[in-house]
């Protein structure tokens, strides 16, 4: 726990968290352009979740679903990592002393444990019911599994706003 | 800003019993604000999704008016509960938003969003073929697509702004 500790302040007290502290515009930029990532990477998992609990895009088998829609989530995904890093090493120990942030951070982790599970398990039949409008209850449940941790990811989020106001 | 008629507005408005009750529970206005950003994760994500078709960038093997058809008519369901969403936060905290100018400005933009993507649904569906039959429909479509993006992306960093330039 000691190197932990060391870890967090090695960050905390670099030159660009402290830059990050201090000046008035860049938090809000920074934070400005996690919402926006945040945005669109839960927005395009949700479509493929509606896919998988055949409600939308029934039409297409779930692998050109994928496809089309998963390479645009990685790559905001990224995005929403690093301005999210960003904004946690401005402030390193009081978001470790938040409750909702370290929600947060095993919610996301249970959002991709439950990814790679489905593409690991559920999904290496895939190309056998892909087609099928209604696809078959483990992918569902990974589908709607997946659609509860996000919705409780961005709440998370939201509340460590009102909960970490006091700067 | 009493006095002027958007400070009266908003006075009364917070001085009513359904934003007093909005204010006092605690747990109300994050909640709002959970479903006012999901709401907002799935319209941009939709309106997106077709603008990175029209660059080429995203779901090539799908005719563009097919993504189109797929995506922008869930647009306005989720535009309805932002806008419900949206109007329970102002009356429950009327002055961070009534009387900041950053407010009007996404409502602005807001609007140029909505003429934009109407104009995108319907020539899409009146014509599949509209922004891909020559090179120079093709560039317009691009640019269309770009701006879009540019008012969605301007739309979001608004919305969050509004926090930071509330006055009081």
């Amino acid at each position: 726990m000691l190197h932990l500790k060391e870890l967090i302040s090695f960050f905390e007290d670099s030159s660009l968290a402290e830059t990050i502290r201090e000046n008035d515009l860049l938090f809000p930029l920074i934070e400005s352009v996690h919402v926006l990532a945040i945005c669109l990477v839960v927005g395009s998992i949700m479509a493929v979740d509606l896919r998988l609990l055949g409600l939308a895009s029934v039409k297409r088998p779930v692998s050109a679903v994928t496809r089309g829609i998963l390479p645009l989530t990685w790559g905001v995904f990224v995005v929403a990592a690093a301005s999210g890093g960003l904004m946690f090493i401005s402030n390193a120990t009081k978001y470790l002393g938040n409750g909702y942030f370290i929600a947060k951070m095993f919610l996301i982790g249970a959002a991709g444990l439950n990814m790679v599970v489905f593409h690991f398990i559920s999904a290496k039949e895939m190309p056998r019911w892909e087609n099928e409008t209604r696809p078959p209850l483990p992918a569902r449940l990974a589908g709607a599994l997946s659609i509860l941790l996000w919705i409780a990811v961005v709440a998370c989020g939201r509340w460590i706003g009102f909960t970490m106001q006091a700067g | 800003m009493s006095g002027t008629i958007v400070g009266d507005f908003s006075g009364w408005l917070g001085a009513t019993s359904l934003s007093h009750s909005i204010q006092t529970a605690g747990w109300i206005i994050p909640t709002l604000q959970t479903i006012h950003i999901l709401s907002i994760a799935l319209l941009f994500f939709s309106a997106i999704i077709v603008d990175l078709r029209m660059w080429r960038l995203l779901q090539r093997d799908v005719p563009l008016g097919d993504v189109a058809r797929r995506f922008l008519p869930v647009i306005w369901p989720v535009l309805l509960v932002l806008l419900i969403t949206g109007s329970l936060l102002i009356v429950g905290e009327p002055g961070r938003s009534l009387l900041n100018t950053t407010f009007y400005l996404k409502m602005a933009l807001l609007a140029l969003a909505v003429v934009l993507t109407v104009g995108l649904q319907w020539s899409l569906s009146s014509a599949p073929e509209f922004w891909e039959k020559d090179r120079g429909r093709r560039m317009a479509g691009r640019f269309a697509a770009s701006v879009s993006i540019l008012i969605w992306c301007c739309i979001l960093f608004a919305g969050r702004w509004i926090a930071y330039t509330q006055v009081g």
